[in-house]
């Protein structure tokens, strides 16, 4: 922070112009990206005629929580939402625990095979067999169509073993390692009780980021599910929100009319509901991100 | 003694001593091997079904081989040029606008002088990453479309008449690129902030004291210093250029503009999965798995002969 006070000492007459420019570019960016979103929460809070008229923008017109409640009511909508918990939950979990399996044995120069393996992860980010191959694999091993299909075939990321293995090895002393061996303390014990708790940021920024992949996906389960019972939040969002599902409405018009009237606030209020739980993760995580990922992905 | 030392140091050596030294972490490297192994080594040997006639009773391995058929089948098509034109002209684009805004925005914020602001505006910018691919891609539908989204309605009011976005074959790769820069610039952006944070502050003060403006401090020592990022990032993304992502295409995609938005994957999928073409699919997924191969280590030799720095 030193640099910040010399800076205000001495400016060149291009400074003024260059900090204008930081600070148009930044502000213009940031509006561009909040009135989309800010939209989007005004609306969901409006009443379908303010809707239909326009007269929404940034402001909700006509408050009412209409949307909200047409969600609640929407059966599709609430078990996605439940089967989406299930996923993100148990798949962070198993994303987790086997990329800190992999990592930390990753991170020990001591250790020789160390090399063969991390070659046998790194190469699979090079190439792979394919959508349809790995289709098969999951057909023959009979998880096609059941929850594991949703838990199993991604259950690890090498990027994130990656990172995960930098922080490790660039945090955790090996004179640590030493001492703790001199004193008796094995691998697991040691992987336990210091290398975990010296890792919470790496270990946060894993749980982000694999939680936010499970939540947000929809390819798996779209190759690998056709059963509607099991279907995340993701694929109903998209026939909600992109094939304008219109299936059951009945061929009354002026109750089609009300329908078409009630789709748009239904989308607003869908896209806040889905999206407001991964937000909510940011700022707990937030603290640790910026640490993690510049000592997990920089160094390395 | 003298034979003793270099012998004992050969049977330390071995992977059968790393073993018994070890065995607890072979022990933890267990699951995540297994876990490579089969989901991303079996689907490997299981591409020879793009040799293969495969037939579903009688199993990958059972089915007759029929060599390059099902290849050069791909190749004589003409689907096999417009695929390979759509996919690289949608992924090269969006790689150039995509690539260089985090840098620039990373290099915006860290400039700005208070603490407060540069959080705040890394909070916003960051935003996007948290909407799923489903809802961006709903939020265009909506935004854009014809009768009744919002930019159509300020076209319209502008004088101008309202456009198709979302059909328009012409403006589809435009939508999908630049909404990706909406989305991914600030998430972008976080790697190269943390690796700013590494500028080395003694240069700065000495810069300061010859008499450089901001202008020099960054492209002299800010730019130097996140150049490393900058390249691996840049191999990453050329790695990345032939698996574009299936996702937000497949949810742009309608029958008007699939001139311009089938792509391999895309076809590959519909093929393979919705019309099960097993191995016809696969070998135009196998194509494409070693067209991002070849990319990826030229890229890398490129980075490694011109800037010093590679990913392997």
């Amino acid at each position: 922070m030193s640099n910040r006070s010399a800076v205000k000492l001495y400016r060149t007459p291009t400074d003024h112009l260059y900090m204008v420019l930081v600070y148009t570019l930044t502000i213009l960016i940031s509006v561009v990206i909040l009135v989309p979103m800010i939209f989007v929460v005004a609306a969901s809070f409006s009443s379908p005629d303010a809707l239909m008229a326009g007269q929404v923008f940034l402001w909700p017109v006509e408050f009412n929580i209409r949307g909200y409640k047409m969600v609640l009511e929407h059966k599709m909508l609430v078990t996605g939402f439940q089967n989406t918990l299930i996923y993100a939950g148990a798949g962070t979990v198993i994303n987790v625990v086997l990329t800190i399996l992999a990592a930390y044995p990753l991170s020990r120069r001591d250790l020789k095979i160390r090399n063969p393996v991390m070659f046998l992860f790194a190469f699979t980010m090079l190439f792979s067999g394919g959508m349809i191959p790995l289709y098969l694999l999951v057909k023959n091993i009979g998880i096609l169509n059941t929850r594991w299909s949703m838990l199993l075939p991604n259950a690890m990321s090498v990027w994130n073993v990656i990172i995960t293995r930098t922080y490790f090895q660039s945090n955790i002393p090996g004179e640590m390692l030493e001492s703790a061996n001199i004193d008796g303390c094995d691998d697991f014990r040691f992987l336990w009780k210091i290398a975990i708790p010296l890792s919470v940021p790496i270990i946060a920024v894993n749980v982000l980021l694999y939680a936010v992949g499970h939540w947000n996906t929809y390819f798996n389960a779209l190759i690998y599910l056709n059963d509607n019972a099991l279907y995340p939040l993701q694929l109903v969002l998209r026939d909600i929100l992109i094939q304008d599902d219109t299936a059951g409405i009945s061929m009354d018009v002026t109750k089609q009319l009300e329908q078409q009237r009630l789709r748009y606030l239904l989308q607003y209020s869908t896209i806040v509901v889905a999206t407001v739980p991964v937000a909510l993760l940011y700022p707990f995580v937030q603290k640790y991100f910026v640490s993690g990922i510049m000592i997990g992905a920089i160094k390395g | 003694m003298n034979q003793s030392l270099p012998k004992r140091r050969r049977s330390r050596d071995t992977y059968w001593y790393d073993f018994r030294t070890h065995w607890q972490l072979y022990l933890m490297l267990l699951l995540p091997v297994a876990y490579i192994i089969l989901f991303a080594y079996v689907p490997m040997g299981g591409a020879s079904i793009a040799f293969k006639d495969f037939q579903i009773r009688k199993g990958i391995w059972g089915s007759p081989w029929v060599g390059l058929r099902h290849f050069t089948n791909f190749l004589n098509t003409p689907n096999f040029e417009l695929l390979l034109r759509n996919t690289i002209i949608l992924s090269g684009y969006s790689l150039l606008a995509t690539f260089p805004m985090p840098i620039l925005l990373a290099l915006a914020i860290n400039e700005a002088s208070s603490a407060r602001y540069r959080k705040s505006v890394q909070m916003i910018t960051y935003l996007p990453y948290f909407i799923s691919t489903v809802v961006m891609v709903g939020m265009m539908m909506n935004f854009f479309s014809l009768r009744a989204g919002f930019v159509n309605a300020v076209v319209e009011r502008m004088g101008g008449t309202a456009v198709n976005f979302m059909g328009e074959p012409k403006i589809f790769r435009h939508m999908y690129v630049w909404s990706g820069v909406w989305q991914s610039t600030g998430y972008g952006a976080v790697i190269y902030i943390a690796a700013l944070a590494g500028v080395d502050q003694s240069n700065v003060e000495a810069a300061v004291i010859d008499g450089a403006g901001r202008f020099r401090r960054v492209w002299y020592i800010d730019l130097p210093t996140i150049m490393p990022t900058i390249i691996i990032q840049l191999i990453l993304a050329m790695g990345s250029i032939m698996s574009i992502g299936f996702e937000k295409v497949f949810l742009m995609q309608n029958p008007i503009n699939l001139d311009v938005s089938e792509i391999i994957s895309t076809f590959v999928y519909k093929r393979g999965l919705t019309q099960f073409q097993y191995s016809y699919a696969s070998a135009v997924g196998l194509l494409n798995s070693i067209v991002n191969l070849v990319l990826i280590v030229l890229a890398n030799q490129f980075a490694a002969r011109v800037g010093n720095t590679s990913l392997f």
